[in-house]
């Protein structure tokens, strides 16, 4: 079963087709999703284990499921406003400690996009998908500013200081093949206050939104 | 879908057949870059890379493989080989096409704009990127010369030196002392001799547990002082002393013949001993008088010298303001001459400069500290935009994720610079 995960805004995006590339297939997720089950369980009323059940999990403040023992870095970032979304969780499933320092899930993460998408989509079941992007944090014309790849390109010089263009994610999360609206979300939300990393709030504490705009453009044409 | 690599290999195997609409007829531009390091090599690769073969790029550097000075520290602490810190130059000759010389640049004829070079002939410049590292003042610390490098070494260019260090740490006798005479400021990597005190105490901790270090220090204050003192009364307690300048830290002279040190005229023995002089440009850019009381200043937007807009100057040997003299800061700082040279030489577009910093420490195994910052150019200097720096009391947790993301940066960094 393929599930579409990704939002019709995506077509108007300049430099999308990675994106649009990508869809979830549920049935491989519910495969991979094999590596989160002693802890995990994804069913429509189903129990919680050491960590929340999950189904549906999209949409969801973090750390507001009832009779869970969150971790105190989960409830604060859900205090802080992190709602579950196609992009948040993304990136979270991605480097779930670099993502929430704190966070007591002692899991890896899943460097490969497509890997995420899949378990992304697998939790989903028949719930709905929500994205980022419709949770009003940022207004939707964000997504559709249009970057400046050649000034992106010059702009990712910063990044790949510490990011690896050959996508290897040795301490530091890999950024080339993000979504672009991942992209997008996650740097607004660094700068903006919504994620905290010292060395990525102070960097973003600068860009403006078309500079954010022109490197998710010139990441996106980046294979990871 | 273009890969980054494919696509600059691409870009230089088609670099024949693209060169210059320019100035047709005629030769490429040329940039040449006169040292190897964090700061040269990542110029020569953005400058061959993103003038998509436009510009012949020409590397003068003398050694065959580089040394990362950043991270040799965790060599003498045991964590990391010193064959991890080599890098060679083979990527950048044969995937970006970037003509590297394996010789020593031993002067700049401004005029003619060509480097003479040690072997003979000379390499003329359209454009002259000079990013020697430091060079120690001689007779910055009385007692000591090159001649005693290898009784007391500086370990501060790292290879064979740094190997040396390890070695007389090694074959240290038990209780013995381990002595560093620190250098004022400014200097290479501002951390960097806090970090050797803090693995040099780790190996000793762990082999040489009643050795004592002794740091011999001219400035009132360190770079993330506050942070190295806390990890050093936490992992080493009673192991290290510092002595400052209002105890005599900076009145020392040392005495490599009878391993001695003689601190404001009180004389001590010592079994092993780190001098780290005092610093100024690489005497290239001294000799070509573009220097003026030890650096090589330079204007902030395109990293020129004040003295010569053919010539840029990086990294360590640069006075451009705000910025550490660090690794990262010179391969930031190559970036933006990078952009301003194919500007120059291939009319491309002109950005703003945008620079950062970040600096890791390692105080113990899984303990890793952090500073940075952004800059931005002002005026006639580089000026600082937002900063940061790890705090004290962070759980176990954050200070191990600080040490992976050095571990993760590194391999970034030195890919960025080599390929």
């Amino acid at each position: 079963m393929l599930r579409r995960v990704l939002l019709p805004i995506l077509a108007a995006l300049a430099g999308a087709p990675v994106a649009l590339a990508q869809e979830g297939d549920a049935e491989r997720g519910a495969v991979l999703f094999r590596q989160c089950n002693s802890c995990h369980v994804a069913e429509p009323d189903g129990p919680s284990r050491t960590g929340p059940n999950l189904y549906g999990v999209l949409g969801r403040t973090a750390g507001t499921l009832d009779g869970v023992r969150y971790s105190p870095a989960i409830r604060e970032a859900g205090e802080g406003g992190l709602i579950w979304t196609v992009e948040t969780l993304d990136g979270f499933l991605q480097d779930p400690r670099g993502y929430i320092p704190g966070s007591r899930m002692s899991f890896r993460g899943l460097p490969d996009l497509q890997d995420r998408m899949d378990v992304i989509a697998y939790l989903t079941g028949d719930a709905p998908v929500v994205h980022s992007s419709e949770l009003g944090r940022l207004s939707p014309e964000i997504f559709t500013i249009e970057g400046d790849v050649e000034y992106g390109e010059y702009l990712s010089s910063e990044c790949v200081a510490c990011h690896s263009a050959s996508g290897s994610d040795e301490g530091i999360p890999v950024i080339t093949g993000l979504e672009p609206e991942a992209f997008i979300l996650a740097l607004h939300d660094y700068r903006d206050g919504h994620r905290e990393h010292q060395v990525m709030t102070t960097v973003t504490a600068r860009l403006t939104d078309e500079e954010i705009a022109s490197l998710a453009a010139y990441f996106a044409e980046l294979e990871e | 879908m273009i890969n980054r690599r494919t696509f600059l290999g691409t870009t230089a195997a088609l670099a024949g057949t693209l060169a210059a609409p320019v100035v047709l007829g005629q030769a490429r531009p040329r940039a040449v870059v006169i040292g190897g390091g964090a700061g040269g090599a990542t110029a020569a690769r953005y400058i061959a890379n993103d003038s998509d073969g436009m510009i012949d790029v020409t590397l003068i550097e003398p050694t065959r493989h580089y040394y990362t000075c950043f991270f040799s520290n965790l060599y003498l602490g045991g964590f990391r080989t010193i064959e991890s810190l080599g890098h060679s130059y083979g990527t950048l000759a044969a995937d970006y096409g970037i003509n590297v010389v394996h010789d020593w640049a031993t002067g700049i004829d401004r005029d003619a704009r060509t480097v003479a070079l040690a072997g003979g002939g000379s390499v003329p410049y359209d454009r002259l990127i000079v990013s020697p590292g430091i060079d120690f003042k001689e007779g910055a610390v009385p007692g000591w010369s090159t001649a005693a490098q290898n009784a007391m070494p500086h370990a501060y260019k790292a290879g064979s030196q740094t190997e040396l260090l390890r070695a007389q740490l090694e074959n240290m006798r038990e209780g013995g002392t381990f002595a560093m005479v620190a250098p004022p400021n400014p200097y290479r990597c501002p951390p960097g001799p806090y970090e050797r005190v803090s693995m040099v105490a780790h190996y000793l901790s762990q082999n040489n547990p009643t050795a004592r270090i002794l740091i011999l220090d001219p400035k009132e204050s360190f770079s993330k002082q506050a942070l190295f003192e806390d990890g050093w009364a936490r992992h080493y307690p009673g192991m290290i002393e510092r002595i400052g300048p209002d105890f005599g830290g900076g009145n020392v002279e040392v005495r490599p013949d009878s391993m001695e040190v003689v601190v404001d005229g009180q004389v001590e023995a010592v079994d092993v001993c780190n001098v780290i002089p005092a610093m100024q440009a690489g005497s290239i850019l001294q000799d070509a008088a573009l220097t003026e009381s030890d650096w090589a200043t330079v204007m902030p937007a395109t990293m020129q010298s004040v003295m010569d807009e053919n010539i840029h100057v990086l990294g360590d040997s640069a006075r451009q303001g705000a910025m550490p003299k660090s690794g990262f800061a010179a391969n930031s700082q190559a970036k933006v001459a990078a952009m301003a040279v194919r500007h120059a030489l291939t009319d491309s577009r002109l950005f703003p400069a945008r620079f950062s910093n970040t600096c890791w420490s390692l105080i113990t195994t899984d303990d890793g500290i952090k500073v940075g910052a952004t800059y931005q150019a002002g005026e006639d200097r580089i000026e600082a935009v937002d900063t940061f720096v790890s705090q004290l009391g962070e759980s176990d947790e954050v200070r191990a994720e600080t040490y992976r993301e050095s571990l993760g940066w590194y391999d970034s960094i030195t890919s960025d610079m080599f390929g």
